[in-house]
């Protein structure tokens, strides 16, 4: 691809499109975007809700909880938590979902390249 | 946020400016030293753009973190919670979530599909020459608005923290700042530029983290004291600190400006090129998931620490004071440090925002010149055919030179604009012209070269049309461009309607186009998925 640094690992003349069809990789796909795309829906929609309640709902944003803590303010954090929270559930699925069965097909084609 | 509006020019006082400069100083001597040891090893393309990928997950979060935190999100978003309350943090949150884009959509299929630039992702299974042209000139343009603005908002600040109000020492001071930049970017590539964002993350948070607990410390570490005592200062919002709307619930226009800015935020993140070039330094996926591990923890803490710093420095230096001290609203923080330590915490703020400033026009410097030099040079004018090795890193050093002079032109010049807008219109480019092109190329199987030129252009063009049209540059008060008016696009933050309008450009040039290279789209899924072939690019 580029001038500077060979493709090194390449396996030369690899059938990706029957690899691509592989029942491992199929399932690898399918567990890459039953996780991201829905949680990706799941925070964006979260996150356009906060920002339409910040920018025309002023009024609820602006009622007390405790003290001078309001909804607004609270509500604010809980997009934090929510950030921290999905990163943590990413993590946690990629190293028991999907590493296992990436580092799988990985070697299987690297081992027969070379 | 960086706007350069000063209108009082009132020097603070207790300000040490010879103090300020000497803490800068040692900065910048320290930084140096690190990135001539840091150069050492750079021979290859690979040790000049991606540090040899030799950097670990936490090691590369942490410059993410430094890249990204720039002047304009520690001064300005103190600043704006300062004077506006609420409508201040609401930045932060856009700012902060955009990372989920990045870390379960982009990070890690990029690690494993590309080299050194975005040009490399999208040109898999494209034609080469027209798609990395395309990706170098969306490059080019996001990494020149944002250089732009900070080189711009680096005046307002020497104005603010040494005290040099005239024009020629301004100029001297941006010049200045913009040569030690291409040092670092010339001598310690993407090494050298690492670590200076390493140092400076650590420096800024570490800063910010002390004057948070100080400020808590005042306040029995009671949240709802500190807001009451923000609220009760005279000259300020009062109550209306609190709750959204005290800067953007002005109007409907301004409500919707502020949701179409709300949307270019948490979608422009993932699609910034010197974000992404930052995942091409780690050697595997699974660091790539790490770093944005790291910088979502930093960043996301940093964004608290603003928070209580920007209602401290309502509290307890109060909105008057800050308005009419010079930079205006960026004086928040540098203010509340000097009530807080005195000149010498002033001082040790001042050189990290000025460390800030240099961090990530580095960044976005070496970026830019690897894009030309990598896309352009590499593969569209020479077809791929460099024959001498070093020619690539050598055209990169000499396009890192031309763009640290005209950014500290450009930055000069820009002195006295209201640039603000720039930032705003950097991550309103990256979400339209680089995010749907990176997303389809990563998932749609039919995505073609036809439908990556369309979404690319077609974002580019929207986008900066419609903030050439918009309020931003003409027809209102606050216009870069005052007196006349030839403005009919209501909104300064075009993402709402030019990153929809981007989607459906690429989407459209790719069904009105044949299908793409079947074998080669194939080869990229795989390889974007398990990171075949990509982990061993290291191993030499």
């Amino acid at each position: 691809m580029t001038s500077t640094e060979r493709d090194v690992g390449n396996p030369p003349g690899e059938d990706w499109e029957a690899v691509q069809a592989s029942p491992e990789f199929t399932e690898l796909r399918r567990r890459l975007r039953v996780f991201v795309f829905p949680m990706t829906a799941f925070f964006l929609g979260w996150y356009l809700l906060y920002v339409l309640v910040a920018d025309y709902a002023h009024d609820f944003m602006a009622i007390k909880l405790v003290g001078n803590i309001n909804v607004g303010l609270v509500f604010g954090l809980l997009q934090f938590v929510s950030t921290f929270v999905i990163t943590g559930l990413y993590v946690r699925y990629a190293n028991r979902r999907l590493d296992p069965l990436a580092a799988g097909i990985r070697e299987r084609l690297e081992g027969s390249g070379e | 946020m960086n706007g350069g509006t000063n209108l009082a020019q009132t020097a603070i006082e207790g300000i040490n400016p010879g103090l300020n400069m000497a803490i800068f100083g040692a900065f910048v001597a320290i930084t140096l030293i690190i990135v001539f040891r840091a150069s050492r090893n750079t021979k290859t393309a690979s040790d000049y753009y991606a540090a040899g990928r030799a950097f670990s997950g936490p090691q590369n979060g942490i410059a993410i973190a430094g890249d990204y935190l720039s002047a304009a999100s520690f001064l300005g978003i103190c600043g704006a919670i300062a004077l506006n309350g609420y409508d201040g943090f609401l930045y932060s949150i856009g700012f902060l979530v955009a990372w989920l884009v990045a870390l379960l959509l982009v990070a890690e299929l990029l690690r494993n599909t590309g080299k050194f630039t975005m040009g490399d992702v999208l040109a898999f299974r494209m034609r080469q020459r027209p798609v990395r042209a395309a990706a170098a000139i969306s490059t080019l343009a996001v990494s020149f608005f944002y250089l732009l603005a900070q080189m711009a908002g680096g005046g307002s600040l020497v104005n603010l923290l040494l005290g040099i109000t005239g024009a020629a020492g301004q100029a001297a001071v941006i010049a200045a700042v913009g040569v030690v930049m291409i040092l670092y970017v010339l001598i310690g590539g993407m090494k050298g530029t690492t670590w200076v964002q390493i140092i400076k993350a650590v420096l800024l948070i570490s800063g910010a983290f002390a004057m948070t607990v100080w400020v808590l410390a005042l306040y029995g570490f009671n949240l709802s004291d500190l807001l009451a005592d923000a609220v009760a200062m005279e000259g300020g919002k009062g109550e209306a600190l609190l709750a959204p709307g005290a800067q953007y619930g002005v109007s409907e226009i301004t409500k919707l400006n502020f949701l179409s800015l709300g949307i270019a935020l948490v979608l422009g993140t993932a699609g910034l090129p010197h974000v992404l070039m930052r995942f091409y330094t780690v050697p595997t996926a699974k660091e790539a998931r790490r770093s944005v591990v790291w910088a979502i923890g930093l960043i996301g803490v940093f964004y608290l620490f603003t928070l209580v710093l920007g209602y401290g420095a309502g509290a307890l230096v109060g909105a008057e004071r800050i308005t009419s001290a010079p930079g205006g609203v960026n004086s928040a923080a540098p203010l509340l440090a000097l009530q807080l330590g005195g000149p010498v915490l002033l001082g040790f703020i001042a050189a990290v925002a000025f460390a800030t400033i240099l961090a990530v026009v580095a960044g976005l410097t070496i970026t830019a010149s690897a894009s030309f030099a990598h896309d352009v040079y590499a593969n569209v004018i020479k077809k791929g055919k460099v024959d001498d090795k070093n020619a690539e890193v050598r055209v990169a050093r000499v396009t890192a030179l031309v763009i640290g002079a005209v950014s500290i032109v450009g930055g000069i010049l820009a002195r006295e604009q209201n640039v603000a807008f720039l930032v705003a219109l950097a991550f309103a480019v990256a979400a339209s012209a680089n995010l749907p092109t990176i997303l389809y190329s990563l998932f749609w199987r039919r995505f073609n070269t036809a439908g990556a030129l369309w979404s690319i252009y077609g974002g580019l063009a929207v986008t900066i049309t419609l903030i050439v049209f918009s309020p931003a540059v003409s027809g209102a008060e606050t216009s870069m461009i005052k007196g006349v008016d030839f403005s009919w696009f209501p909104l300064e933050n075009p993402g709402l309607v030019s990153i929809p309008l981007s989607f459906l450009l690429g989407w459209l040039g790719t069904v009105l186009s044949k299908p793409g290279d079947r074998a080669k789209q194939a080869e990229m899924e795989v390889r974007s998925l398990t990171g075949v072939g990509a982990e061993k690019a290291t191993a030499h």
